[in-house]
């Protein structure tokens, strides 16, 4: 692999950029792989990366039904953030949120990592409560956020009403070091490594089966052929319930549509990003300048990647109060991803019932911001057998009452 | 849009008028059932891909539960009706067998088998 540095645009510039190579191979599936990753987004290509780089284990395949980084990790905010109120989330969260720091060196891809801050608005009285106590339990937690109050909220954001008559602003929980990166550059940065490191990226090659033999994962059938492996890794987001459907168990999960929404790009307005949780509605602007909205999800089960319209005039109806400039936005795209979510909103990174299978699922609307986390602690799961991340998120945790409830406390918007 | 004719007042209600309600026909478990039962009936679901019986309710109408079939991969509604029944009537289930024949879900299918 060409490294990518200033010298090497200065080289490529005078030679008509002909020196360029592919970022990652298209080689075609082998018979048999150490490891099998289903699902070629963010979170599968960093499980890929970490087994590589942590555990020397880079006779790997990860396949991908449609391509690379086409689901949900192309289809989020982008937003980073481990201001969690449960020890367990804000463990993993903040690995992810520390490991997105220096990700750009690590992959030596530029993934435009911004750190410009995260503020949740309370605007209800029960939010200012809730946040307060999220503040201290970070500060236990090591997570670096504090509360904020009205004032400071504004100077923050300028163009924030902080009167609105349904709903004031009335403080903020503010993390300084979230921000957002590129989405697709994590992907292809993950994708770029791993190939580098010899392992097999399968894009359009669909797994229609999962064969289990003496309880054991022995291999998938794919739309390119069957493929043998030692273990496998299920990544799959909204499609987990289907795939893991297919080697035999059942989930405690349900997919339903999230969607988000960008304006025309206009002049740099707001350097941080605001998330108002009692309106369902998050917002943000790129480096483009297109403002980046974030809704709710739908209430039915669906896997068509696109939701109800009455969500999304919802959500800018309610950021119409709070920015009043929204209202003489023209919006350019709409999208929905399929996201898949479990009884108490926490994923499962979890061994399963059949032996050496693997499944890390379940992230709901926070999947892009553990993406570094959730991929380092399931190559040490699936490496190890353990890993002091994962341990609270097995799936077991409903039959023994165990649950990591994030659907209220971390004020998500869902 | 989704729009679904409450099985009640006979209105064909889009979907801010409605609420729903999540999987149907779950069978419910008392004092006395083992851990797995009430494991499965509280959390698992079966999240299909295709066809898919869900509870509504017509919140901003008549307020009454119902039953919808729905395919999840093409949105497309197959039929609505009571909510006072343990699975679907033979009308509902003729009917998505007309369009997926072969279909199932949990106990119920085209009864073809």
């Amino acid at each position: 692999m060409k490294r990518y540095s200033a010298f090497a645009v200065a080289r490529e510039a005078l030679r008509y950029h002909t020196g360029w190579e592919r970022a990652w191979r298209s080689p075609a599936p082998k018979p048999h792989y150490d490891v099998i990753i289903v699902g070629a987004g963010g979170h599968g290509l960093a499980t890929a990366y970490y087994l590589g780089k942590n555990f020397g284990i880079t006779n790997v395949a990860v396949i991908e039904k449609g391509w690379l980084g086409g689901g949900n990790t192309g289809r989020n905010t982008t937003i980073i953030r481990s201001n969690y109120l449960q020890d367990p989330s804000a463990a993993i969260y903040e690995k992810a949120r520390s490991l997105y720091e220096t990700m750009s060196q690590d992959l030596n891809y530029n993934v435009m990592f911004s750190p410009r801050g995260v503020m949740m608005l309370a605007q209800t009285e029960h939010e200012i409560r809730g946040y307060k106590r999220t503040a201290h339990a970070n500060a236990l937690q090591g997570v670096q956020t504090e509360w904020i109050e009205p004032a400071r909220v504004k100077e923050l954001v300028p163009i924030i009403n902080l009167h609105g008559p349904r709903y004031p602003v009335l403080g903020a929980l503010w993390q300084e070091r979230a921000g957002t990166a590129r989405h697709d550059a994590v992907a292809w940065g993950y994708a770029r490594a791993c190939s580098d490191m010899g392992m097999d990226i399968i894009q359009q090659c669909e797994v229609t089966g999962v064969r289990v033999e003496n309880g054991r994962v022995a291999g998938v059938e794919t739309s390119k052929g069957a493929i043998d492996c030692e273990k496998m890794g299920m990544l799959v987001a909204g499609n987990a319930s289907h795939l893991a459907d297919m080697a035999g168990f059942r989930l405690p999960m349900e997919s339903v549509a999230l969607q988000a929404l960008v304006s025309e790009p206009i002049k740099p307005c707001m350097d941080v990003v605001v998330m108002a949780n009692t309106v369902h509605g998050y917002m943000s602007q790129s480096d483009k300048g297109e403002m980046v909205i974030g809704g709710g999800t739908d209430a039915a089960n669906n896997y068509t990647q696109r939701g109800s319209f009455h969500h999304i005039e919802e959500t800018v109806r309610a950021l119409v109060e709070t920015f009043p400039m929204v209202s003489r936005l023209k919006m350019l795209r709409q999208w929905g991803g399929i996201v898949d979510v479990t009884g108490d909103r926490s994923p499962l990174i979890s061994k399963t019932p059949v032996d050496n299978c693997f499944i890390n699922c379940g992230w709901g609307t926070g999947g892009f911001k553990s993406i570094p986390g959730s991929g380092w602690a399931m190559a040490e799961l699936m490496a190890t057998g353990h890993s002091p991340l994962t341990e609270e998120f097995s799936m077991n945790r409903f039959k023994e009452g165990k649950f990591i409830d994030e659907s209220v406390a971390a004020g998500v918007a869902h | 849009m989704l729009i679904l004719e409450c099985p009640y007042c006979g209105v064909k209600a889009e979907e801010t008028e409605l609420a729903a309600g999540g999987e149907a026909h779950l069978k419910r478990f008392g004092p006395g059932s083992d851990e797995d039962q009430f494991h499965d009936y509280l959390f698992m679901r079966e999240n299909p891909k295709g066809v898919h019986f869900e509870r509504w309710r017509h919140a901003n109408g008549c307020g009454k539960w119902f039953h919808a079939a729905r395919c999840t991969t093409t949105l497309e509604v197959f039929g609505t009706y009571s909510a006072q029944t343990y699975e679907p009537p033979q009308e509902i289930k003729d009917k998505i067998t007309a369009k997926r024949p072969g279909w199932s879900w949990r106990e119920f299918s085209d009864g073809a088998k």
